[in-house]
Order: structure tokens, then C-alpha cells, then sequence
């Protein structure tokens, strides 16, 4: 039964290698075109410019600019990291004992408060 | 040699699988073998998923096109369904730009990233009883993680373009990615609770009525929320046409274009077919034992019919909205659909700490009548808060009306 156990993440494991494969073989498929002269290559200082409506990009990317959810992100991180908590008690909870109600309901009431505060200060508002 | 499979290893109950497994046993090692087997399963996956990405695109344009009383694609083969293969051979010679100001490493590994979710998810899949190339005992916490590894190649995309539009996509994308993967996530925990495995066959098994009915709130959740992920139309901010080029793949052309594309609809079919094995039981119907492919391939269907459906119907929502839609509304929701199903669970149990039929038919029933109240109240809050927040565009005057002062 172990052994199964392995066995299953190992084809997982081998899955991976053949996902990453099969999106790799495209390109080599595509540059391989290029090879031959299916696929042409002319590039010119004007297409490999980033577009930009037709307008010459003035400066890089690469700027400071807001990101204006980092709110979002902190209150991503409590949640998922309840969801941690909680996925192993929804798999058992249909054998648990009261308690096990009454831990949960007390620990997600908890996190609904700090959500409601954090409604309530504005903080879920896109600005 | 004698290779012998465990009765309970999934590519034991699979002939085809079985078939391969007995001929490579004779000439190779076991694990060789073992190993024959899965690749044969992968290609397939593969192969059905990239068949399957290549048909939802024409498929989504001729409805796409229904929907808004055009023809759609129709010259190449019989109803234009040589239309992907046309568009592939396109895309495969054009010629494959990198911006010079690019990061060239990130660039290139970005539609990589982005494909292997699509085709990792679905491992875990039961397509039919017993079939899937892997039986997980963590199967949905697998399923959710893959999924949200799209948030990393979306904003690798949007950096290493080099582009103002390309950044500023990634970044609305990752917002609304990671927004949407809080209700989603607890959403799912009711299915959990209700079939107490989150192996993706158990929960298949565990529903004797589909989890659609008796979690509603957690289906609505759960939809909207990947639909969301998946940067489908209601929610697709990271790529709007109108406003930022095309988002965080503006830099991207010829086979990479490609590959993006078919990692937006390949994900597409994988969440479907998640959705399918949640919450419509999967390979479940008449004749499961011989047809259950057949059933899951009708529901698979369906569920693309709708996100197609949806995707016609809605206009693109403001990233405000989106973001209030998930933190407000779908978050509400799922947890009220934790609480609900945690203390439903514990009363209807009884003392064989088991649900049966009949159970799972009274929760149906409150689960419905909760949720038509619950999206129908919070539903009312929100247009209320959001009307407070943005109050509408002054009117026009409407033509023909005596005009005022004139400049």
C-alpha cells in the first residue's frame, strides 16, 4: 500500500518533467522552422522596440510605480494561512468530537472580526 | 517475467494501462515497466488536453459568434473546424520577436511556467472509475496549488517584457489572481468536509447527490472565482483590450503567443474538469462502469458551454468591482457556506458519524434556500456600497434636446 503511495507521486513527479517538456519541444518545433526558412527573421532597431501605442517608449519599465495592493496581499496571506489550518479538520471533522466544532467556529469567528475591521477601515477599497 | 500490479494501483483497473504494462514486463524490468505505463497515460492527458485547448478555440469563436448573430469561423473543413489547425501553422512560422530591452531568460520561460499548470492539474482527474494517473490522498490541496503557479509566470510575463502596459497588466492580474484564490480555496473546504477526503476519486464517489446541489453556495463561489483566475472575460483586467494593449502578453508573438493562448484555454478545460469531478460527480450517471468517460466528457461540455455562455453575457467588470466582488461578496459567501456546512454536518451525522442519501438531500434543500438568501442579500449590500463609493456619471443631454449654451 506504500509502495503504491510512492509509486503515485512518482509518476507525478515524472509528469512534471513531461509538462515542461511538451511546451519546450513547441519552441524548438518553431525554431526549428526557422532553421530551415519557414519562419523569418528580420529584425529591425524599430520591431524589437517595446510597443507603446506607436509612441518611442521614453525610459524602461522598470520604474517605481504603486502596486496599491499590499493590503490585499497581507490579508492573502492570513487567509491561506487559516486554509492551511482548516483543510486537515474538514477532512477528519466528520468523526470529531464537539470540541472540534466549537475550536474551529472560535477560530474563524476570530479571523471574521479582523476581516470586518478591515472592511470597516476602508482597507478592501481598490484607490 | 512476472510483473505483478496491486489490486487497489490505479493503472491496474485501467486495461489499456494494463495492457501496456503486461507487454513491457515481458522484455524490461518492472519498474520500466511501471514506468511505460505512465508515459502512455501522459500521452494521452497530454494529447487530450492540447486537442481538447485546439477544439474549445473554434468552438468558443462559433459561439462567441452565435451569441452575437454572426457566422464565426467557416472556411477551412466542414464548419471551419480546421480553423485551430490553420492558426497553429500561422502562429508556429511567424516570425518570434524579443523585445531588445527584455529580460531574454524570463521572457522565454514565462510561457513555459504557464503551460505546465494547465497540463499538470490534470493528473489527479478521475476521468472515468478508477482512472487517473494518479489517486492523490491530497488530491484538492494538489489542484489548488498548481493552479495558482499561473500568478508567478503572469507577472515573469509582465516583467520581463520591458513594457509599461505589460507591468501594469501583471500587476492587475496578481491582484485579482491572488484575490480570488481566498474564496476559492474555502469554498472547497465544504466539499472536503461532506465526502472527509480530498482525494478527487473519494470525493467523486462520495456523491450520491452532485455536490452542485447540496454545496451551492461553495459551486457559485468556486465558479466565479476560476473564471476569475482564469482571467476569462468578466474578470480579465491583466489583458483589456480597451485600456492597456493586451496586458501582460503585449510583448508576445508567434509560438509564444501560441503557447500562451493554449495555457489560458488548457487551463480552461483543467478547471472544468475539476469543477466536473467536484461538484457535477464526475464520471457519475447510467452505466458508470462502461460510459463513465462518455458522462464526464457531456458534463465537461456543459461546463464550457457556460463559461463560453458567461463570458458572451457579461461585460468586463472595473478593477474596483473585482476586487470588491471577491473581498466582499465571494468571501462572505464561502465563509458562510464554512459555517453552514460545519454545523450541518455535525447535526445531521448522527451517531454512525456517517451522511447518508437522505442527509445529503436535506442539506441540498437548506443549502439552496441559504444561498438564494445569502447572494440576494449581500448581492443588495454591495450595489449599495459601491453606488456610495462611485455615484453615477452625470447624464447627457439626449440628442434632439434644445441645446443649452453652445460654445
Amino acid at each position: 500500500m506504500l509502495e503504491n503511495y510512492f509509486r503515485q507521486y512518482g509518476l507525478v513527479a515524472v509528469f512534471v518533467a513531461v509538462a515542461f517538456a511538451v511546451p519546450v519541444g513547441m519552441l524548438l518545433a518553431s525554431w526549428l522552422t526557422s532553421r530551415v526558412g519557414i519562419r523569418p527573421s528580420n529584425p529591425t532597431p524599430v520591431k524589437l522596440d517595446t510597443y507603446e501605442c506607436g509612441m518611442q517608449p521614453i525610459g524602461g519599465a522598470w520604474s517605481r510605480f504603486n502596486f496599491r495592493y499590499y493590503m490585499y496581499a497581507i490579508l492573502f496571506v492570513i487567509f491561506d494561512v487559516e486554509v492551511v489550518f482548516l483543510y486537515p479538520w474538514a477532512v477528519q471533522f466528520i468523526e470529531m468530537e464537539t470540541f472540534a466544532l466549537m475550536e474551529v467556529l472560535v477560530f474563524v469567528f476570530v479571523l471574521v472580526v479582523a476581516w470586518a475591521y478591515a472592511w470597516r477601515k476602508g482597507d478592501l477599497e481598490w484607490r | 517475467m512476472s510483473c505483478q500490479l496491486a489490486a487497489g494501483n490505479i493503472l491496474y483497473e485501467n486495461p489499456l494501462l494494463r495492457w501496456v504494462y503486461d507487454i513491457a514486463g515481458t522484455v524490461a524490468p518492472c519498474w520500466a515497466a511501471y514506468l511505460a505505463a505512465g508515459l502512455a497515460f501522459m500521452l494521452l492527458l497530454v494529447n487530450g488536453v492540447l486537442i481538447g485547448t485546439a477544439i474549445l478555440t473554434w468552438a468558443e469563436r462559433r459561439i462567441l459568434a452565435r451569441f452575437a448573430n454572426r457566422i464565426g469561423p467557416n472556411r477551412w473543413g466542414p464548419f471551419g473546424l480546421l480553423q485551430p489547425l490553420a492558426d497553429l501553422i500561422k502562429l508556429l512560422t511567424k516570425e518570434s520577436l524579443t523585445p531588445r530591452s527584455a529580460d531574454r531568460i524570463v521572457f522565454n520561460l514565462a510561457p513555459i511556467l504557464m503551460l505546465m499548470p494547465a497540463l499538470l492539474v490534470v493528473a489527479v482527474v478521475p476521468f472515468a472509475r478508477n482512472i487517473a494517473l494518479a489517486d492523490l490522498s491530497i488530491g484538492v490541496l494538489y489542484v489548488l496549488a498548481i493552479s495558482s503557479l499561473t500568478i508567478l509566470a503572469i507577472f515573469m510575463a509582465g516583467w520581463a517584457s520591458q513594457n509599461r502596459f505589460a507591468l501594469f497588466g501583471a500587476a492587475r492580474g496578481v491582484a485579482v489572481l491572488i484575490s480570488y484564490e481566498v474564496p476559492v480555496v474555502l469554498s472547497l473546504l465544504g466539499v472536503v468536509m461532506l465526502a472527509g477526503s480530498m482525494s478527487l476519486n473519494d470525493i467523486v464517489a462520495a456523491q450520491a447527490v452532485p455536490f452542485f446541489l447540496v454545496q451551492p453556495l461553495a459551486f457559485f463561489v468556486f465558479f466565479t472565482g476560476v473564471s476569475a483566475e482564469l482571467n476569462r472575460t468578466p474578470f480579465d483586467v491583466a489583458e483589456g483590450e480597451s485600456e492597456i494593449v493586451a496586458g501582460y502578453h503585449t510583448e508576445y508573438s508567434g509560438i509564444k503567443f501560441a503557447i500562451m493562448q493554449a495555457a489560458e484555454f488548457g487551463g480552461t478545460i483543467t478547471a472544468s474538469a475539476v469543477i466536473v469531478s467536484l461538484f457535477l460527480a464526475g464520471w457519475a450517471g447510467p452505466l458508470a462502469g462502461y460510459l463513465g468517460w462518455l458522462w464526464f466528457l457531456l458534463k465537461l461540455g456543459a461546463v464550457l458551454f457556460v463559461f463560453i455562455w458567461v463570458r458572451a453575457t457579461f461585460p468586463r467588470l472595473r478593477t474596483d468591482q473585482i476586487m470588491a466582488f471577491s473581498w466582499k461578496f465571494l468571501l462572505s459567501l464561502a465563509l458562510i457556506n464554512l459555517v453552514a456546512t460545519a454545523l450541518e454536518v455535525y447535526f445531521l451525522r448522527g451517531d454512525s458519524r456517517t451522511l447518508t442519501t437522505v442527509d445529503l438531500w436535506v442539506m441540498a434543500g437548506i443549502n439552496l434556500a441559504l444561498a438564494a438568501v445569502a447572494i440576494g442579500a449581500f448581492g443588495r449590500l454591495n450595489r449599495a456600497q459601491v453606488q456610495r463609493v462611485r455615484p453615477p456619471l452625470p447624464v447627457l443631454a439626449p440628442a434632439g434636446a434644445p441645446a443649452g449654451k453652445a460654445v
